[in-house]
């Protein structure tokens, strides 16, 4: 693969996605740190939200001790260079959420949907693109459709005014092929113009190398987590990805010692539990389960009874997408009450 | 009784659906269906059925009320169309029942608040959204035993399930849901969640309907009050189930409910269309009941 004097943009995702294995506790002064650290790096872009986005606080998500706008105001100052992305989910957050964030100073927005729901997003990518932020389209659990699917619905994003449309691998099951066939395949479907990034979850190990083949399909952007933090086993670890890049003359711009140094000594304290490919995490990128239902599995299991594993085993085979949490503990009483049949 | 003549503006998925309804009520009587498009499957489904029918709009409609007899309106248009909607019929004394998310009369939930509209004589009452008819029951049955702190609502529905006009508007959904769960539900402060599953075959509707009490939940009371506010929504939605729960856990009071519909013209899975038509009728056959028994005398001007 030669990817040499290819230019990446690299976007952290430590502080929004990461916000998941947080339970969505982080605090103030660690999103400081951390951000102004990747700032130092030379990170372009950086997320700071909630981790279901903006407005996400809630019962079913869970509740962090900051609102977006405090991190937010507490963040965006203090950068030199850096910009700073939200995330936003329609059915979740709403216009509102995104004029106040735009009021916060973030530059940039991801719509994001379901990889065949993306018409749920015309009103905020219309908006976002009006506001003259950098305007991303994010199809979530891109494995589970078709390339032709993905650039049919990339287009739509596109079309409402989005600059970039990005293939997420929510549940980090894709292998490079798909990929590299979902990555062509949006490629060509978009206006030269309009960039095409990918989001990667590390459940099958699979983070820097389908970044790589998402590069060499045409993808201008990658996001990654310091340190992996993020959801299930993690994103795609950006301080590896970085220096992988480097080895193979990939230009992020990013210096590969300090962004070290930020996933080492500022990232790693602050994990609750180490960022791995555990059991359950393997078996979201196996079966394609939305990897921030992991935390949620283990919990149910603990409070039921019923094996994690099994729990997201079947969510997996009712097909579940992104946000359905709720679903987690309706099944764990589910799958109890079976046991207890079949026990007595 | 005399039934009451009435017409449903829109000849989509959820004007033809809630005909079918209509056609097998004791208290309401369709007689005219107003559509935008000749060639409509809804107003054809109308003709066949004996209704008169236009393609133009509300105009097309408003010289026929008189002789036709109209005093209610079932209006399944959007937002933007209703409030013209309900100017014009409005000036004619048509009480019109809304089923868009214009929001411009008060909130109806019929197991909640029905009775309340009772005798005041509104010619405008909005139906909140198919997840507020869904999951305010359940707030409302939580806050009639004590009070509420919070109350927030997941409603996932099929994609197919899913039309146009909500997709272009998704936020309408979040914020009047979220609205409806705080003027009628009775929880301070509200929150409501709208995912699309486009898994096949499609699922019936779900929703999850979270409530933080202020006090620790009376769980006895709760649980009693769930059940009965359940038994009042099946008389109108048969398909309205509980799941699971209610799960008490701390302050949270968390109840898992489906919501199959009636299949009359559109899918079971589709609950989330079929509670807000079958709740539409319950509010129009109480209006209707109201005036065959001479107790609704509308400001008339016809």
């Amino acid at each position: 693969m030669n990817l040499r004097g290819r230019k990446v943009i690299l976007h952290d995702n430590c502080l929004r996605d990461g916000m998941h294995p947080k339970r969505h506790h982080i605090t103030l002064e660690q999103m400081v740190a951390v951000a102004t650290g990747l700032d130092g790096a030379g990170v372009p872009l950086l997320e700071v939200t909630h981790g279901d986005g903006l407005g996400g606080a809630s019962v079913n998500y869970g509740f962090a001790p900051h609102s977006d706008e405090e991190y937010l105001r507490a963040v965006i100052p203090k950068l030199r260079r850096a910009k700073v992305s939200a995330l936003l989910l329609p059915g979740i957050g709403t216009v509102d959420h995104l004029r106040l964030a735009y009021d916060c100073g973030i530059a940039c927005v991801r719509i994001a949907t379901h990889c065949t729901e993306a018409d749920v997003a015309e009103q905020h990518i219309a908006l976002a693109r009006k506001l003259g932020l950098d305007t991303v389209g994010f199809l979530m659990m891109a494995h589970m459709v078709e390339p032709e699917v993905i650039a049919r619905q990339g287009k739509l994003m596109e079309s409402y005014g989005a600059n970039c449309v990005y293939v997420t691998d929510s549940a980090g099951y894709m292998l490079p092929e798909d990929v590299t066939a979902r990555t062509v395949a949006l490629r060509s479907a978009l206006r030269p113009e309009t960039e095409v990034g990918f989001h990667g979850h590390h459940n099958l190990a699979m983070g820097i190398a389908n970044s790589l083949a998402a590069i060499e399909a045409g993808a201008v952007r990658i996001d990654g987590s310091a340190a992996g933090l993020g959801a299930g086993a993690g994103n795609t670890p950006l301080e590896v990805f970085n220096a992988v890049a480097a080895r193979m003359g990939i230009e992020t711009g990013v210096d590969v010692f300090k962004l070290m140094d930020v996933a080492e000594d500022l990232v790693v304290p602050m994990m609750d539990q180490p960022i791995r490919i555990d059991r359950d995490a393997l078996i979201l990128g196996y079966a394609g389960v939305y990897s921030s239902f992991l935390l949620f599995a283990k919990r149910a299991s603990a409070k039921y009874g019923v094996p994690s594993a099994d729990i997201l085993v079947e969510l997996g085979r009712l097909k579940t997408v992104g946000g359905q949490e709720d679903m987690i503990e309706d099944l764990a009483l589910n799958m109890a009450r079976a046991r207890t049949r079949r026990a007595s | 009784m005399a039934k009451i003549n009435a017409a449903l503006i829109g000849s989509g998925n959820i004007g033809t659906d809630l005909m079918h309804k209509a056609l097998r009520s004791k208290w309401v009587n369709p007689v005219w269906m107003v559509g935008i498009d000749p060639a409509s499957e809804g107003l054809a489904q109308a003709r066949a059925r004996g209704l008169a029918t236009t393609d133009r709009g509300v105009d097309g409609l408003l010289p026929h009320l008189g002789e036709a007899g109209i005093r209610i309106a079932f209006d399944a248009t959007s937002a933007a169309v209703h409030a013209e909607n309900a100017r014009k019929l409005a000036a004619r004394g048509v009480v019109v029942i809304d089923l868009t998310p214009a929001a411009i009369g008060p909130y109806c939930v019929p197991t909640v608040n029905l009775s309340a509209h009772v005798g005041k004589r509104e010619m405008n009452v909005n139906m909140v959204s198919c997840g507020g008819q869904a999951t305010i029951p359940i707030v409302a049955a939580v806050a009639r035993v004590q009070p509420v702190a919070y109350a927030e609502i997941v409603a996932t529905v099929a994609s197919r399930s899913a039309g146009p006009g909500t997709r272009k508007n998704i936020d309408e959904f979040t914020r009047t849901t979220a609205d409806g769960i705080e003027k009628v539900g009775g929880a301070k402060r509200g929150k409501a969640i709208i995912i699309l599953n486009p898994a096949e075959p499609p699922l019936i509707m779900r929703d999850t309907v979270h409530c933080l009490t202020e006090s620790e939940p009376d769980e006895k009371r709760i649980r009693a009050s769930i059940e009965a506010m359940i038994a009042e929504v099946q008389k109108y939605v048969p398909g309205y189930q509980l799941k699971n729960g209610p799960v008490f856990d701390g302050k949270r009071v968390s109840t898992y409910l489906e919501v199959a519909g009636l299949g009359d013209y559109l899918p079971k899975y589709a609950g989330n269309l079929d509670i807000m038509t079958a709740a539409a009728l319950r509010t129009g056959e109480l209006i209707a009941e109201e005036m065959s028994g001479g107790r609704f005398e509308s400001a008339r001007t016809t």
